[in-house]
């Protein structure tokens, strides 16, 4: 059993999870960011 | 329930025009979301620059430079993302828990908003935690999944975050002031001391405490110095996820009341 493929599945799936949950919270702050600011923009 | 202005000096006052009296409450201070923002915007920037950084070095530490264990062998390695999705999983809902205790007692109006925002990011880290172990037991133990104390508390809290984030949307839709949601991150918090105790109380697989506050470290120390980088690192990036998700929350909050305000006119 090669132990650095169970090493490299739990680094590779961490580093996927934590690095989408950034993203996914990143962009539906700049989406909502950018919306207000449009909506404040408006006449 | 969104803030507007800083109303008459005595009172806040909100989106939809209605004034709250301010509370002599220190926390208050920042229930004004444009203060909170100003701290936010360069806060969130900050933690994620400074969360990568540490995790980089620290998960680079732990694969390159520490020997592998004597007993456990390569898989040591997976200790440096396991045990801070761990902790950021259980400390999501102790956040939870304090944002909730805050909301139903003091009405602090950004709580069920940093409650709504704590739930996703602490389920990925409980769900980690639970993938992590899983992989890090099947050399180790010989199995992926045994129902184990600690394993099975560590379960629960994830249906937890599921349950949470489930109510706290409908009542969000339904327009609720997130009371419900916010009983259930109180009472939901019972879970976490038995999650803690879970290896004294019922000793099956998982392994005992390793480091603890009082009693310090059983871990050698050239193989204990990537961990603090790493739970420094993701705890950061938490951090910085929940902000972002504080933001978007209050920029929708923002949107709804205009587009209700607009409507009313």
């Amino acid at each position: 059993m090669n132990q650095w493929a169970f090493v490299f599945a739990a680094y590779g799936a961490t580093m996927a999870a934590t690095v989408g949950l950034v993203a996914w919270a990143y962009w539906s702050m700049r989406g909502a960011e950018a919306e207000a600011a449009a909506l404040k923009r408006r006449p | 329930m969104a803030f507007l202005g800083a109303g008459d000096g005595a009172s806040l006052r909100w989106h939809d025009g209605r004034t709250v009296a301010k509370r002599p409450y220190a926390m208050h201070g920042y229930a004004n979301p444009a203060r909170f923002l100003k701290i936010a915007r360069p806060a969130t920037a900050w933690l994620l620059g400074i969360g990568s950084l540490l995790l980089l070095v620290g998960a680079w530490g732990g694969l390159t430079m520490t020997p592998p264990d004597y007993l456990q062998g390569e898989t040591v390695r997976i200790l440096y993302i396991h045990v801070p999705a761990a902790w950021l999983g259980m400390a999501g809902w102790a956040s939870i828990a304090a944002a909730s205790i805050s909301q139903l007692v003091w009405r602090h109006p950004l709580a069920a908003v940093a409650g709504r925002a704590i739930a996703p990011a602490g389920a990925t880290f409980a769900a980690l935690c639970l993938a992590t172990g899983s992989i890090w037991g099947r050399p180790t133990w010989g199995t992926w999944w045994e129902w184990d104390g600690r394993l099975t508390s560590m379960l629960i809290l994830f249906f937890l975050y599921l349950g949470y984030i489930a109510l706290a949307s409908a009542e969000r839709e339904r327009g609720g002031d997130g009371r419900m949601a916010a009983l259930f991150g109180v009472v939901g918090a019972v879970n976490l001391p038995i999650i803690h105790y879970s290896v004294l109380w019922w000793r099956t697989l998982h392994q005992g405490q390793s480091i603890s506050v009082a009693e310090g470290s059983s871990i050698a120390p050239e193989l204990l110095w990537p961990l603090p980088l790493t739970m420094f690192g993701f705890t950061a990036i938490f951090a910085a996820a929940v902000l972002m998700r504080m933001r978007a929350e209050l920029a929708r909050q923002k949107v709804e009341a205009r587009l209700r305000r607009s409507m009313a006119e």
